[in-house]
């Protein structure tokens, strides 16, 4: 039996070890934080999610979609239906088309997707500098070590080195893969007014921000925790019984 | 044998015109089995359990998901959030894959440490390689569906394989997409094949079965059974202790599904496919990884790929490569140390696999290549002839060497 378990130990250890970033020669590992959503228990701070959202809306949804998100989606940070109509509200989404054929624009409703910021990727990168600002629905999933990647990034834009010729339009942040990043630095402080009166720090924006994000790639996180743990605390259960049920079996065999 | 009567006249209407009842009862209850398996042996059935966790949690996901181009990746993060539980099923159905690969070379490795594919089961041994090779294409199109940037680049890079076959690579290539181009023929086809092979692969795990119902399973020691003192009816004895082991099993499978669920994928495959970008390192999933390092070794695309399909069909001729007649690894002590070599060198091939082919990954990549090919058809053949095994007991009942009793069982392994 104790041979099986150091079997899978070593085989999950070179699984590891293979899942490991494939060249170091690209970014800087980012320094792990500590998130209330990791670990067996993690859970979303209720307060964060609403100032990472506050966060989002006031300063990357200037170009960032998340097109998985709809606005109904919100109530899971907390807000009343009520608040969610009025976010919601906020929007003038395209409709249609209606009776006499033509689109025509009316307000948000909590069904709706979140509103882009630009109408397709051509507009985006006309905008940006010729730079596509990727959306971010999955983006904590869609990047090694995630969370810490992006808080990382957030906080981590610093004068370039002598050695380092930025390109035109381009700032220098050691986390992003070829230190080059077409985005400026997007947080400053007191960019946002927490309706909490939490001081809005570039380091407080850029974690709530994250725990926002981890929410939105994520939004099932809290749901699987707690029912991985009622799961193996049942299949612990299960398997001393049938171990029992095992040895009780076997005893007459020699 | 047949089964006791059944006090249901129902059940004896139907056994007497179509013996199914006493057919079960053969096979699952009187089916005598070595009595001195091991844990090793929970494998199989573990893998048989697997399948089912696959095809049921694949065909709940099939009702759910949209295989085209512009509407995959959408479809499986509506599955991910919209879906009642479907992120459970997905999670499932994607960490399922990653437990059928490791239960399976588990198993696989057993059978090669135990001479379990010797006379009278080369058959059965040949049935699970095709079993494996069905396992990597299905595993392969299914990866394909969420259409995520590793999902595209994978199939790109898998399918153009291809193209090194002289003179018609380029057109096979072309049929296989659909097109000019991996794209949505490409997917359609792939989830078509997806949902079919496994159906393919449960056919011939019943003829891996009824093989291995002929002689019954292999055991730790590697003789044959002598007599009913040597054997012990499958249920319940086994039964109960595949049930515990697999209690075992979903312990760790459930701890990956609820708490570490992409700890097997890629970050890149949740970005949709995108043709104009390639990902800095394609690789493919962890379980392919070892043919993948012996593919990119060899300098030359024709040889490569024709080594690495020939690392796998090579496994097919182990029975005839394999010129000893013990077959358990406890009484070839030196074919037990190459043994472990063995699995180190699958091991560093997987890590090679998994990294770019730079530096000495190279160098070390064709030294892992190299020996996978030596140990297969060099050291296994000439370790039968040189090495000198142990003692083998007189039974399974006496397993303890030098009983007076004791003589070479090898003889009595004669191949007809």
């Amino acid at each position: 039996m104790r041979k099986i378990v150091l079997t899978a130990l070593a085989v999950a250890a070179a699984c590891f070890a293979g899942s490991l970033p494939a060249s170091s020669s690209e970014a800087i590992k980012p320094p792990s934080q500590s998130w209330g959503f990791g670990g067996i228990f993690g859970t979303f701070d209720r307060a964060a999610l609403q100032r990472g959202f506050h966060v989002y809306k006031d300063v990357c949804a200037a170009c960032h979609s998340m097109n998985l998100l709809a606005y109904r989606n919100l109530r899971a940070l907390g807000f009343s239906e009520d608040e969610v109509k009025g976010i919601a509200a906020e929007y003038e989404v395209t409709d249609g088309p209606n009776d006499e054929g033509n689109m025509f624009q009316r307000a948000g409703r909590p069904s709706d997707r979140f509103k882009a910021p630009f109408a397709n990727e051509k507009a985006a990168r006309a905008a940006n500098n010729g730079a596509f600002p990727p959306d971010l629905s999955l983006m904590i999933k869609a990047r090694p070590s995630g969370a810490n990647y992006v808080h990382a990034l957030l906080t981590g834009y610093e004068p370039p080195p002598p050695s380092v010729k930025l390109m035109e339009g381009m700032n220098y942040n050691k986390f992003f893969p070829g230190g080059q990043i077409a985005m400026a630095p997007p947080l400053n402080a007191d960019a946002v007014t927490f309706g909490d009166g939490t001081p809005a720090t570039v380091a407080q924006m850029s974690k709530d921000v994250v725990t926002f994000l981890a929410w939105a790639a994520e939004p099932e996180l809290e749901v699987r925790k707690q029912m991985g743990v009622k799961v193996i605390l049942f299949l612990i259960v299960l398997t001393i019984m049938l171990y029992a049920a095992k040895r009780r079996t076997w005893a007459g065999v020699h | 044998m047949s089964a006791p009567q059944s006090q249901n006249a129902l059940i004896r209407w139907i056994d007497h015109r179509m013996p199914i009842f006493t057919f079960m009862h053969h096979e699952l209850h009187e089916y005598p089995a070595p009595k001195n398996l091991s844990y090793w042996w929970n494998f199989g059935s573990l893998a048989g359990i697997v399948l089912v966790i696959m095809i049921v949690t694949g065909i709940w996901l099939a009702m759910h998901y949209t295989p085209h181009v512009d509407y995959a990746f959408q479809s499986v993060e509506r599955i991910m959030r919209d879906v009642n539980y479907g992120w459970l099923i997905r999670y499932l159905h994607m960490n399922g894959a990653s437990m059928f690969f490791l239960v399976v070379y588990i198993h696989l490795f057993r059978g090669m440490y135990y001479g379990s594919y010797k006379y009278p089961r080369e058959l059965l041994w040949i049935l699970g390689v095709v079993i494996l090779l069905l396992m990597m294409a299905t595993a392969f199109m299914g990866y394909v569906l969420p259409w995520g940037q590793m999902s595209f680049w994978g199939a790109t890079v898998i399918t153009n394989l291809f193209s090194a076959i002289p003179l018609f690579g380029d057109p096979i290539v072309t049929w296989l997409w659909g097109g000019f181009s991996v794209d949505n023929a490409t997917l359609n086809r792939f989830f078509s094949l997806h949902y079919l092979l496994p159906f393919l692969i449960v056919g011939v795990v019943f003829l891996h079965l009824w093989a291995l119902h002929r002689f019954g399973s292999n055991n730790p020691i590697g003789i044959d059974t002598k007599g009913p003192q040597d054997s012990i009816p499958f249920h319940p004895y086994y039964t109960i202790k595949d049930a515990f082991g697999t209690g075992v099993f979903l312990l760790v499978f459930a701890g990956f599904v609820f708490f570490a669920p992409n700890f097997f994928g890629e970050p890149d495959n949740y970005i949709p496919a995108n043709p104009l970008v390639t990902p800095a390192h394609i690789v493919p999933e962890w379980y392919l990884l070892p043919f993948y390092a012996i593919l990119r070794a060899i300098p030359d695309k024709l040889t490569g790929v024709i080594a690495m399909f020939g690392s796998i069909l090579l496994l097919m001729a182990l029975p005839w490569l394999d010129t000893s007649r013990v077959r358990s690894a406890t009484y070839r002590p030196i074919y037990k140390q190459f043994f472990w070599v063995f699995v180190v060198d699958c091991l560093v091939l997987g890590y090679i696999g998994a990294n770019p082919p730079e530096g000495w990954f190279i160098v070390i990549g064709r030294i892992a290549t190299a020996y996978y090919f030596i140990h297969l058809l060099i050291i296994i053949p000439l370790l039968g002839k040189l090495e000198r095994p142990l003692e083998l007991p007189a039974s399974i009942s006496t397993p303890v060497i030098g009983s007076g009793a004791a003589q070479p069982q090898a003889a009595r392994m004669e191949k007809p």
